[in-house]
């Protein structure tokens, strides 16, 4: 177990920039979610972390220790791969003490560490299979039990969830957060999944293009998510955005003219803008209320409503969008394809983000839900 | 019969006809040599197409000839030394063409295969002044040398191929575990390319056991010779006399090993060929 500081952290593939100036860093027994689209160096990082790629430059510290230099085994680190990446002809148990094997610990120390970590994993009844004869459930746990037994000062998984069918997936996140519990060791988790993310995480690292968008816990980063990108990101089905522009510049509460919409009420402070700026209006699907409506601004057509059982997604058509707006609203639905309706925006609720995708500060702080911990 | 079962039965037979012809062709030579082996002197040129008799006294003159058993050892020797030491080195050579990233290594590969290219003849006396030189001449050591020569190409490029489809992961995951490179190489990738050794051992193994022009240029005595060589020594009571039945006898003999090879490894080819995913 150990913190993991990145101080000016750079990664340069020939002439590719990858990563740009990347701080960060992670406490002692956190768990640590990268999180960003396909290409936005995530797993650059995290294998920059492993000491799997050299880092351009920039310092690492692993429990205080720099380790730019020195190899994952001293780093302490153990790995969970993409594709399990097994030894196929190595049975469960010897999977699980290679790396023990090739540190020379005791006979002794071996068997109780793999048992040990079997026992944790609920592999037991396997230790003498072969990978092959593993279903991909099982496979991931053997990965991850290797990656442990080693006792490594911080277990890191590359997106370990991304082959396993969508079922096993839930199943197998919800294993990771009870191992992490019982461990308590160190974890940084890679994924693009945004459900992972916020389920796994104490703290979410959420990157693009290379760069840290925002830190924060899942709850921050829904609350008040930083920059557009985070606010598209997290969050499913994703935040409805408008483009908008600033009518009343206002330290409490700014108006916002919204083409199609109408004036609405955002309780953002947004005296350092000038009026008739161009703004995003952001308002998440479960904050977009709608009443019947029959003409004038603000009426909207219901293009499709779709019943999950629970809930419902009413999509609606902006006239000048080409993007449906979503609205998440309680069954029974009143409303139906076709019918026009009237968008009501609660100031409190929605979000404005300036012409640079940032947000502008919002006034009313979001409301204090307890959050579950992980510790 | 309706046409189209005539025209069924008319392709089925004829590529059967095909096959056996194909068959009849690659296997005759070898069954006349076994036919030939177990005639006396005196029947040798009756033609006949069956084993009629079996006569082991070629056979046991082949065996008597102490040069000949020296031989048979030379050659399971210099063989056997030869796929070792090729695979030893296009083993760990296909390691760093197959998974580690330098400039320059597509030129590499290049001029190794480049390498493959001359004939036997061309490098012929330039090797003789090597070995010579190495003080290798009329031992057996030195075909040994020039036989890798002529199978590490071969032996590269298939391990190289072969190695380059493991998956990355799979090197990553023991680097993470505290393994270098040649624990990576021999306990990770060895065990995982068994297939492709026993092929390009086989064919490295063929091929040294085979070989007659450096065996004829690089040895003098009788007791440094390998077998292809010594069979073709063997020679008859006087000038005008070639002993076919012992020459086919000997034949016979130094046949048996490569079958007998090609048989043990033959499973492990055919599931190398299959198992092309090694998927972790």
């Amino acid at each position: 177990m150990a913190s993991v500081t990145l101080k000016k952290i750079n990664k340069v593939f020939g002439h590719t920039h990858i990563l740009h100036d990347i701080d960060l860093s992670i406490h002692d027994g956190e768990f640590v979610v990268f999180v960003g689209p396909s290409g936005c160096g995530k797993s650059t990082l995290l294998r920059l972390i492993a000491g799997l790629e050299e880092i351009s430059s920039g310092d690492l510290d692993i429990g205080g220790q720099l380790v730019n230099e020195l190899t994952p085994k001293e780093r302490g680190v153990g790995m969970v791969f993409q594709s399990y990446a097994l030894y196929p002809h190595l049975s469960v148990y010897d999977n699980i003490a290679f790396g023990l094997k090739l540190a020379k610990e005791s006979g002794e120390t071996v068997t109780a560490r793999v048992e040990n970590t079997a026992r944790i994993l609920h592999l037991e009844p396997l230790l003498h299979r072969k990978p092959k004869e593993l279903s991909g459930g099982q496979r991931q746990r053997v990965a991850i039990g290797r990656a442990m037994a080693r006792e490594p000062r911080i277990l890191l998984f590359d997106e370990p969830l991304s082959n396993l069918d969508a079922s096993l997936r839930v199943k197998m996140r919800t294993e990771i957060a009870k191992l992490h519990q019982r461990v308590k060791s160190t974890m940084v988790y890679v994924t693009h999944d945004q459900v992972e993310a916020m389920t796994l995480a104490d703290k979410i690292v959420v990157l693009n293009a290379g760069r840290i968008e925002q830190v924060g816990s899942p709850f921050e980063l829904y609350e008040s998510p930083a920059s557009l990108f985070v606010a598209s990101f997290i969050g499913s089905p994703k935040m409805n955005l408008l483009p908008a522009s600033l009518a009343a510049p206002d330290p409490y509460t700014s108006q916002v003219a919204v083409p199609g919409v109408g004036q609405v009420d955002v309780a953002v402070d947004s005296q350092h803008l000038d009026a008739g700026c161009t703004l995003t209006l952001g308002i998440r699907p479960e904050h977009l209320e709608l009443e019947p409506a029959s003409g004038g601004e603000n009426c909207l057509e219901v293009v499709n409503v779709e019943y999950l059982g629970n809930e419902s997604y009413v999509y609606i058509q902006h006239p000048d969008e080409d993007e449906l707006l979503v609205a998440r609203v309680p069954v029974p639905v009143r409303v139906r394809p076709g019918q026009l309706v009237r968008l009501l925006i609660k100031p409190e609720l929605a979000y404005v983000f300036d012409a640079d995708g940032r947000a502008v500060k919002r006034t009313v702080p979001a409301p204090e839900v307890s959050t579950v911990s992980h510790a | 019969m309706t046409r189209r079962q005539l025209k069924r039965w008319a392709l089925r037979s004829g590529f059967t006809l095909l096959l056996l012809s194909i068959v009849l062709f690659s296997v005759y030579p070898f069954y006349y040599a076994i036919l030939t082996s177990f005639k006396s002197s005196s029947e040798l040129f009756n033609v006949s197409y069956l084993i009629s008799r079996l006569d082991f006294s070629n056979y046991g003159a082949v065996l008597s000839q102490d040069s000949f058993l020296q031989s048979f050892s030379n050659s399971v020797l210099v063989s056997t030394l030869t796929v070792v030491i090729s695979l030893l080195f296009g083993l760990t050579a296909a390691y760093a063409l197959g998974r580690v990233d330098f400039r320059g290594r597509g030129s590499v590969l290049l001029i190794v295969l480049a390498v493959s290219m001359f004939p036997q003849v061309a490098v012929l006396s330039g090797l003789f002044e090597v070995i010579r030189g190495l003080n290798l001449y009329n031992n057996p050591f030195g075909l040994v040398f020039s036989y890798t020569i002529f199978t590490l190409p071969f032996t590269v490029w298939v391990l190289t191929t072969f190695m380059r489809q493991l998956p990355k992961e799979l090197e990553e995951a023991a680097i993470v575990d505290g393994a270098t490179p040649l624990v990576v190489l021999f306990k990770v990738f060895v065990p995982l390319m068994w297939p492709a050794m026993a092929t390009t051992g086989l064919l490295a193994f063929i091929a040294a056991w085979n070989e007659f022009l450096f065996a004829l240029t690089f040895t003098l005595t009788d007791d440094q010779r390998t077998v292809p060589v010594a069979i073709a020594m063997i020679s008859g009571g006087s000038a005008y006399e070639l002993p076919w039945g012992i020459i086919m006898a000997a034949s016979v003999l130094v046949t048996i090993p490569l079958v007998v090879l090609v048989l043990i490894f033959q499973r492990r080819i055919v599931s190398g060929l299959t198992a092309g995913a090694v998927k972790g």
